[in-house]
């Protein structure tokens, strides 16, 4: 297992995307919602909890579609499946792999962009705790979307819309616990809910994943 | 005799076509009185003034938005445990009728909405777990179309409507939780205290059956054609390969 | 005047009349497709029957 997480890893490195293309979109994100709503900074940062949670989502989003396709395309999903590990074990290492590509680092980023959306200072230290929290759910709920549609030639679009209902729950309790944190309030009930979502998500999603890559390799 | 005697596909297509002309004509005798009733005689509410009328389309077709999104769990779970093709076909059956539904609620209680909290819409829980809804309907459906395997399409589409019930029920929660409400409680209570008046309470129920059955002749028909055209794949699959 | 509910005449015979056109649509959809189905198994049918 530990090699398999080794190897994705190397993969996703050596293709190029995988640590950087996730952090400039973020970064585009950010950088384009004051054009949008305008640049006082009262607005700003009333809702950048919102829009760091909006822009790690999507940065998400985007990689999900090659979790499974390349290994899809030249066979060695088949031989993944066949292996002595099972196949949840598989999809966990995967999701764990684009996880460490892609969310780990918009983790470690999100206080340098908090900075440019004025987020409030004692926001900073929960918006750390929500997205290292929430993100593992969201690379978890990815594998799903992305097992649903290895076999189809253009599922890009079709994940997409797969996928973003089901990260309503984390979105919700992950912005919310920001928003609470910064304004000073109580944060048991969103951070025991965005730890519960993750923690049951990790668990049990991965059998539904494997079960759709079974079904698609039929 | 079993409830299972109905996953054969000849057999249902000859009770349902035996049955349809029957459940055509309840839904007719159900349906046309009970909106007929709702929007020519029933008295105007004290609160809510002639708007209350929007109720008899509004509440039935929440109902069913709901339902049948239940309705098609448990057929995807028989698929998935049984193997009974009828049983994912009703389900593929249902989707678009459940979409239309989810879509009639949205928009009645937009209407419903303009006048009465002054705005079309609101990011209330109800409303905002419907949308959810909506959406994963959308997902549902995009996926049955997306793949060309039809049970491959059965079982993918099976396990996301798993999952996606209970992120359904957790976006629920989650929804209350995010913002407290201005949507009312439960119309149809069956606390006397709580539930509306009888007047507005028997053409409700009334059309709720109506729509219900209106339900079931969509799904009969609907699944009738998926038989239909299962077959006729097939037959194609054979004539090419012969 | 049966139509007019004063000044939420707009909120009733909209909410109605979107209802209606919507469950309009999807019975006319459901009749069209299973009508087309059904012409075109009739006909494989008839195909196979006559080439064997």
């Amino acid at each position: 297992m530990i090699a398999l997480l080794m190897r994705d890893l190397r993969l996703a490195i050596r293709a190029g995307g995988g640590f950087g293309l996730g952090l400039a979109f973020f970064l585009i994100v950010v950088t384009l919602v004051p054009f949008g709503v305008g640049p006082e900074g009262a607005i700003l940062s009333r809702i950048a909890a919102g829009i760091l949670w909006l822009g790690a989502l999507l940065a998400c989003l985007l990689s999900l579609d090659r979790i499974f396709a390349l290994d899809f395309e030249d066979g060695s999903l088949d031989l993944l499946a066949t292996a002595p590990i099972p196949l949840e074990a598989v999809v966990t290492m995967k999701a764990l792999a684009h996880w460490i590509t892609t969310g780990l680092p918009l983790v470690l980023a999100a206080p340098l962009f908090a900075v440019l959306l004025h987020l409030p200072t004692p926001a900073y230290f929960w918006l750390e705790v929500s997205l290292l929290l929430g993100t593992p759910a969201l690379s978890v709920l990815g594998t799903f979307g992305a097992a649903l549609t290895v076999g189809l030639k253009r599922g890009g679009l079709l994940l997409s819309l797969l996928v973003l209902p089901l990260y309503v729950p984390t979105l919700i309790f992950g912005a919310e616990l920001v928003r609470r944190g910064g304004e000073g309030m109580a944060v048991q009930v969103p951070l025991a809910m965005l730890a519960g979502i993750t923690a049951a998500t990790i668990a049990l999603v991965p059998f539904a994943s494997a079960a759709a890559i079974r079904v698609n390799l039929r | 005799m079993s409830i299972w005697e109905y996953a054969n596909p000849v057999k249902f297509m000859q009770t349902s076509g035996w049955l349809l002309p029957w459940i055509i004509g309840a839904t007719v005798l159900t349906l046309v009185p009970g909106l007929v009733w709702g929007f020519f005689f029933t008295p105007l509410a004290a609160e809510f003034g002639a708007t209350v009328k929007v109720i008899y389309v509004h509440v039935p077709a929440a109902t069913f938005a709901i339902n049948i999104w239940v309705m098609m769990l448990v057929t995807s779970l028989i698929w998935l445990i049984r193997r009974h093709h009828v049983s994912a076909l009703a389900a593929k059956a249902a989707a678009p009728i459940g979409m239309v539904m989810t879509l009639i609620a949205l928009i009645t209680g937009a209407f419903w909405g303009q006048p009465m909290w002054g705005t079309w819409w609101e990011w209330d829980p109800r409303l905002t777990s419907f949308l959810i809804l909506f959406l994963f309907y959308l997902g549902y459906i995009a996926l049955w179309e997306a793949i060309e395997n039809p049970d491959t399409a059965a079982d993918l589409t099976g396990v996301l409507c798993l999952v996606g019930s209970v992120f359904a029920v957790l976006s629920r929660y989650a929804a209350m939780f995010w913002n407290q409400g201005l949507h009312q409680g439960s119309t149809l209570s069956l606390d006397k205290e709580e539930h509306i008046a009888d007047v507005f309470w028997q053409p409700l129920v009334l059309s709720i059956i109506g729509f219900g059955l209106l339900f079931v002749t969509l799904l009969l028909l609907r699944t009738r054609t998926e038989i239909r055209a299962r077959r006729l794949s097939a037959l194609e699959q054979r004539e090419r390969m012969a | 005047m049966m139509f007019d509910f004063g000044k939420y005449t707009v909120t009733i015979l909209g909410s109605w009349g979107v209802t209606l056109a919507l469950l309009a649509g999807l019975i006319v959809l459901t009749l069209v497709k299973g009508a087309r189905v059904k012409r075109a198994l009739a006909a494989q049918e008839e195909r196979m029957k006559k080439n064997g």
